[in-house]
């Protein structure tokens, strides 16, 4: 809409009498874009000018790699993306699929299904940190019951606890991106589907001809901005396992934190810049994608 | 038959999905209503469901909820003065960049939609530094700006998504009738924008309500904290209060869930919309 009314705006803006108006009109532009350049500034600019500045030394890069925590967070951090990710967007990709079914309990079903993106964190996060509590959460009293035996101590293992604290990722953030999925899907046009039904298609072959060549943009786009976002999850790490046990599921962004916490600022900032290389082509991407 | 199938397989589907989104949360109704010795006995009913948490939450009885009502009030103001400064902000700059096309607007947005994608977990070290440098620690201002900070990136920009959206033939005649920026921006954009205005209100308002990491590090003083962190500090405790702690959860979960059932119709046409632009 605007592409088109742009030209407009020139033929006026060049009409000889009216000048000195436009310029009031730019005047008031200015004035109404203002506050929000000046939190910009304030708390976007000067902080990572700030940043940048405390992460020059050299020195911190060296301690970095020195310490086996940083290694381990950035092994943690990949893995975190790679494999929370794809579980997360092949699941809302199929579950987008049951949920456009049309039946009514469906559509109930849909309604409670965003409880997990509705609510804070904190508390649902705290409700499955002790539903893994191995002696009195509900998950390895359920175990004993079943199988008579112990079950793991979920959140004491190095592995184990990453894998919960994705599992929490996946559970707080798949109905957002199953929302998502299910307007792409309902853009297709129903008659696609029906035509190809007439055509004796199964329900396979509609997926691979019909769905997933309309969803590919918008699944593509989703999972780069899910990665984004994913690497700045600290919740679902620090409220479950706290970084711990001794220090082994730390991502970067709760790695960050916990310099900042011990006081190691210049830590910090190198951790975050650290993560710079990861953040920045996706960001890359994403604003060539909206700024079209 | 062939639809009975078709039933079974979808149930089949359907069962699993209910039980792995609810049973966290039911996990946390079951805590808030059950006496200590059943929430740690792994029922799913307690043997003696109680009121008794609700009553001690609300009557400050135990130290870690001292300041229950206090941190509720932070909570709400907070996320209020978010909304509103949030709406403020992201309106006049989604109108300038948009109607106004007020120039560099388009850098404007830019920065906005870079600061939008950075992870706010990211900025939360160098925010933390500046807002010391300001001499804002320990001060509520500090996580309302930092808030404000982090929710108008993306205000701005489903603002500005909504706004081109607007025929622009009614900015033509409002100017040919000899209308001032301030006259086309009170009396025909905010009329014109307001279930995008209600979307970005509550988008920021849950922001500020939900936000743990920030209140953590930007307040300490226990009266200043919100309830997040006031949860965030049972964590610390060996012997916490589990089903006090639920119980609170719980109540801190309420509100925001029901906000966002309340204006679901705006929030996902809203937000969705912006999310992800095709």
């Amino acid at each position: 809409m605007s592409t088109i009314a742009l030209p407009q705006v020139e033929a006026v803006r060049t009409a000889g009498p009216r000048k000195k108006r436009m310029s009031s009109w730019q005047l008031w532009g200015a004035l109404f874009l203002a506050p929000y350049v000046v939190v910009f500034v304030v708390f976007v600019v000067y902080p990572v000018g700030y940043g940048l500045w405390l992460a020059r030394h050299p020195d911190s890069y060296v301690q970095l790699a020195n310490d086996p925590v940083f290694f381990g967070s950035v092994v943690n951090t990949l893995v975190f993306l790679v494999v929370a990710i794809n579980l997360k967007m092949v699941a809302a990709l199929l579950l987008s699929g049951f949920f456009v079914t049309a039946r009514p309990w469906i559509k109930w079903l849909s309604v409670l299904f965003i409880l997990p993106w509705a609510v804070p964190s904190i508390p649902t996060i705290l409700s499955i940190r002790f539903m893994l509590n191995p002696e009195w959460g509900v998950v390895n009293q359920l175990i004993f019951k079943l199988t008579a035996e112990d079950g793991p101590n979920w959140l004491n293992d190095r592995w184990l606890a990453l894998s919960m604290a994705m599992l929490v990722h996946v559970w707080k953030s798949l109905p957002f991106w199953t929302m998502i999925m299910i307007a792409g899907r309902l853009s297709i046009p129903k008659e696609l589907y029906e035509a190809a039904s007439v055509d004796g298609a199964s329900g396979v072959q509609q997926f691979k001809f019909i769905t997933w060549p309309s969803m590919r943009t918008l699944y593509l786009t989703s999972t780069i901005l899910s990665m984004i976002w994913t690497l700045g999850d600290f919740n679902s790490v620090y409220l479950l396992t706290g970084g711990g046990p001794a220090d082994l599921t730390h991502i970067l962004a709760t790695l960050g934190i916990r310099y900042l916490r011990l006081d190691q600022v210049d830590l910090a900032m190198a951790t975050i810049v650290c993560a710079m290389p990861l953040v920045l082509p996706l960001v890359y991407f994403m604003m060539k994608r909206l700024s079209r | 038959m062939k639809n009975v199938l078709t039933e079974a397989k979808l149930l089949l589907i359907g069962i699993p999905v209910a039980i792995w989104t609810l049973l966290p949360i039911y996990n946390l109704f079951l805590f808030s209503i059950s006496t200590k010795e059943d929430a740690f006995a792994g029922k799913l009913w307690p043997d003696h469901p109680t009121l008794r948490n609700f009553e001690i939450v609300f009557r400050e009885q135990h130290h870690f909820l001292g300041k229950f009502w206090r941190q509720l009030g932070n909570s709400i103001l907070i996320a209020v003065a978010v909304g509103v400064i949030t709406l403020l902000v992201a309106t006049t700059a989604a109108f300038a960049i948009s109607r106004l096309k007020a120039r560099g607007g388009r850098l404007v947005l830019n920065c906005a939609l870079f600061t939008y994608f950075i992870p706010a977990a990211f900025l939360a070290v160098p925010m933390y530094k500046a807002m010391s440098a300001y001499g804002l620690l320990n001060n509520q201002w500090a996580l309302i700006l930092a808030m404000i900070t982090i929710a108008s990136p993306y205000a701005i920009w489903v603002l500005k998504q909504a706004s081109d959206k607007l025929p622009w033939e009614l900015d033509e005649a409002a100017r040919i009738d000899g209308a001032s920026p301030l006259q086309l921006f009170r009396l025909v954009y905010l009329p014109l924008m307001g279930p995008s205005l209600v979307a970005v209100g509550i988008y920021a308002l849950l922001l500020a309500w939900n936000e743990y990491l920030y209140a953590f590090l930007l307040l300490s003083k226990e009266d200043d904290l919100t309830l997040a962190v006031a949860l965030g500090q049972f964590l610390s405790a060996d012997d916490s209060p589990w089903e006090l702690l639920m119980t609170t959860g719980l109540l801190y979960a309420l509100p925001p869930a029901a906000i966002y059932y309340v204006f679901k119709r705006y929030m996902q046409a809203g937000l969705t919309a912006g999310a992800v632009k095709q």
